[in-house]
């Protein structure tokens, strides 16, 4: 048996706002029945912007029942802003922390808020977060790179049992355990990113460079931006800042631009450089 | 809790019985000595030894020389497999199911990364295997068919015994882990032709780490560990008498109780059985329902998570498990509910009740009182039951 803490046991056993809000300004799923667990949770807003109320259902064991019902807590009276900031460290805090197998629990419950924020800001157009967008690693369990980028970033995981461990992410056919480390190595700076070696870069004059992040743009950003109804186009660049102009569905939303910008930027740093800075262009 | 505490969960260990604990307290006092010993230290420890030999034998109808004791069913399961492996080399073909306990899975899937050839047959959707099947299959002197008597997680038999005559008719030799089955069911190996067989001291109210190893005479199997001459020169080490001497004493109490208790618990396992799958909403069975150890039964609750279910019972005082992914930090659910095909709406909850000689009518009553409130209470919970009455 789990070495549960007793705040976790209190929340599994009592837990605090399930239900399901009708007409809700945030609705976030994650997760499915086959995978072993699920999430949903819907918030309302008030005229100040504070989460009035919240509420959750789940499918899975007793920690992500707890994680579930400790973060409709940790919600409630916040902003947007506020809530925008848990991360799944300050779910697993507040439960007075989690069997470390157990951790991907937390990690559900900052997805689920994530994707019931990003409903909101996209007047319910997306339903998920920014992280399950991308290249999927891990099959077994639909684990994206940058959900695995962000947990090893957020919680400073340095092995692949700690990957499956927070995301599930390789914990069924272990096919993917050489990309898992491929991604561990890169975010803790072990190997150097796939980008061309800066030396080359700087080769690149600045015609070349903008016909190459013109051609990222289309080939590589394009297509994630296009699944959303949106698209984008280089403005302008000086030196190794590149403006770009967001358009579409995804445009005017301040957070979606943020998570937009870091997907760019990436993919400018896989294939042309790493020196290159992605702005939105006023 | 406060509770009296209810343990359901004699296929995971069981109580060690009064008696043995009473048989095997002077082995680990007075009577100390080596039973290899030639002095008188060792001649009546050495003799103790023979008598628990001769008392697992008889539970299975074997005679005392074909029994070896080891340090647990594991160790059995690979003596079994790696020993044949060791005579036979990469001629070696495994026969086993998909559903085995991880001892004979896993060792039989290391075996075959050294070269043995495997072969991991389906089950039914019930769980069980026709021996049929066995006449299709390539069998010859080389092939070691290893299944399973009785499953931990579902009770359901396999038909060892039909099996392995066809086994035998064509030259392959026959295992079976008889961990569950052995103690509950009534095994004869005068009659079952079986040449090896895993026995596992704690789920037969011995304690933990003392297992048996049944060897037909003249079946030949390398030794895991060499050394001295001890039991026969096939599994070397100084015998841990008093473990022996207190499985020797299981096998006798289970012998002496065996027909009264399969009626009493199996009395017992249908009440449980049989009220649970009336009063809890989305309950149903999994594995065969007659094909089947008397003592178990193990039922999924539709849309919600065993883990959760087990922590539910676990505060009423009530010990029971699951085939949940979560319960063990594996990640997928039981690799037994999905070779028998049970969906995923169910497979995450299924919850076994394993019974014993010690399991009272209060007891199984309590939990049939108090399981109906824990599913509604974790289906009000879960996001898959709105769907279901959507359509």
């Amino acid at each position: 048996m789990w070495e549960y803490t007793e705040k976790v046991r209190d929340h599994y056993l009592h837990p605090r706002n399930v239900g399901e809000i009708e007409h809700p300004d945030g609705f976030g799923e994650i997760g499915n029945i086959i995978c072993g667990d699920a999430l949903r949770l819907t918030f309302k807003l008030d005229a100040t912007g504070r989460v009035s109320d919240i509420k959750f259902k789940t499918f899975g064991c007793g920690s992500a029942i707890a994680s579930a019902s400790v973060l409709t807590e940790m919600c409630k009276g916040k902003t947007l802003e506020e809530i925008k900031k848990i991360s799944n460290k300050d779910i697993a805090d507040a439960l007075g922390g989690l069997p470390r197998e157990k951790m991907h629990c937390s990690v559900m419950g900052q997805e689920a808020l994530e994707a019931a924020i990003t409903f909101y800001e996209s007047d319910g157009k997306i339903a998920q977060p920014a992280q399950k967008q991308g290249r999927v690693i891990c099959t077994c369990f639909n684990i994206t790179e940058s959900e695995i980028e962000h947990a090893v970033i957020e919680n400073g995981l340095t092995t692949i049992d700690d990957v499956t461990n927070f995301t599930k992410a390789g914990g069924g056919c272990g096919g993917c355990h050489g990309e898992i480390q491929k991604i561990i190595d890169r975010v803790n700076g072990k190997t150097p990113s796939p980008a061309i070696p800066v030396s080359k870069a700087k080769h690149l004059t600045t015609l070349q460079k903008i016909d190459r992040i013109r051609e990222v743009l289309a080939r590589d950003v394009g297509p994630i931006l296009a699944q959303d109804g949106g698209s984008c186009e280089l403005v302008d660049l000086e030196g190794n800042t590149a403006y770009v102009k967001l358009q579409g569905q995804c445009s005017g939303c301040a957070f979606s631009n943020m998570t937009l910008v870091s997907v760019i930027e990436k993919k400018l740093h896989e294939k042309i450089s790493d020196q290159l800075i992605v702005k939105l262009a006023e | 809790m406060g509770a009296p505490l209810i343990y359901l969960d004699n296929n995971a260990t069981t109580m060690v019985a009064p008696e043995v604990i009473e048989a095997m307290m002077p082995f680990f006092g007075e009577q100390w000595g080596n039973p290899s010993s030639i002095h008188h230290f060792g001649g009546s420890v050495h003799r103790s030894i023979d008598r628990a030999r001769e008392q697992v034998a008889q539970l299975i109808g074997a005679s005392a020389e074909e029994i070896v004791f080891t340090g647990c069913g594991s160790e059995s399961d690979n003596m079994a497999l790696k020993g044949f492996f060791a005579a036979h080399g990469n001629q070696t073909r495994i026969i086993t199911s998909a559903v085995e306990h991880p001892a004979v899975r896993n060792t039989a899937r290391y075996l075959k990364e050294r070269g043995a050839t495997l072969v991991e047959l389906e089950v039914d959707p019930q769980g069980c295997i026709d021996p049929a099947v066995f006449d299709q299959l390539p069998i010859d002197e080389h092939t070691i068919v290893s299944l399973m008597w009785a499953n931990n997680e579902t009770g359901v038999l396999f038909p060892v015994e039909a099996i392995a005559v066809k086994v035998k008719a064509r030259g392959g030799t026959m295992h079976t882990d008889a961990v569950q089955a052995a103690g509950k069911l009534a095994i004869d190996l005068r009659s079952a032709p079986i040449d090896l067989l895993a026995i596992s001291g704690h789920k037969l109210h011995a304690p933990k780490g003392i297992g048996v190893m049944y060897i037909r005479k003249g079946v030949a199997i390398e030794p895991l560990i060499h050394g001295g001459h001890q039991e026969a020169g096939i599994r070397a080490g100084t015998e841990n008498v008093p473990y022996c001497v207190g499985l020797g004493v299981a096998c006798a109490l289970a012998l002496k109780h065996r027909s009264e208790e399969n009626g009493g618990i199996r009395r017992l396992r249908d009440r449980l059985e049989t009220e649970l799958l009336s009063r809890c909403a989305g309950a149903k069975l999994n594995g065969h329902k007659t094909q089947r150890l008397s003592n178990t039964t193990n039922i999924s609750f539709e849309n919600i998570e065993g883990e959760a279910i087990l922590l539910h019972l676990d505060e009423s005082g009530i010990a029971a498990s699951s085939g949940s992914a979560c319960t063990t930090g594996s990640l997928e659910p039981s690799h037994v509910m999905r070779a028998m095909g049970i969906p995923y709406t169910f497979a995450h909850s299924s919850t076994r009740f394993s019974l014993s000689r010690y399991t009272t009518v209060h007891e199984i009553d309590r939990v049939i009182e108090v399981m109906p409130g824990i599913v509604d209470k974790l289906r009000s919970i879960s996001p898959f039951v709105g769907k279901e009455s959507h359509g």
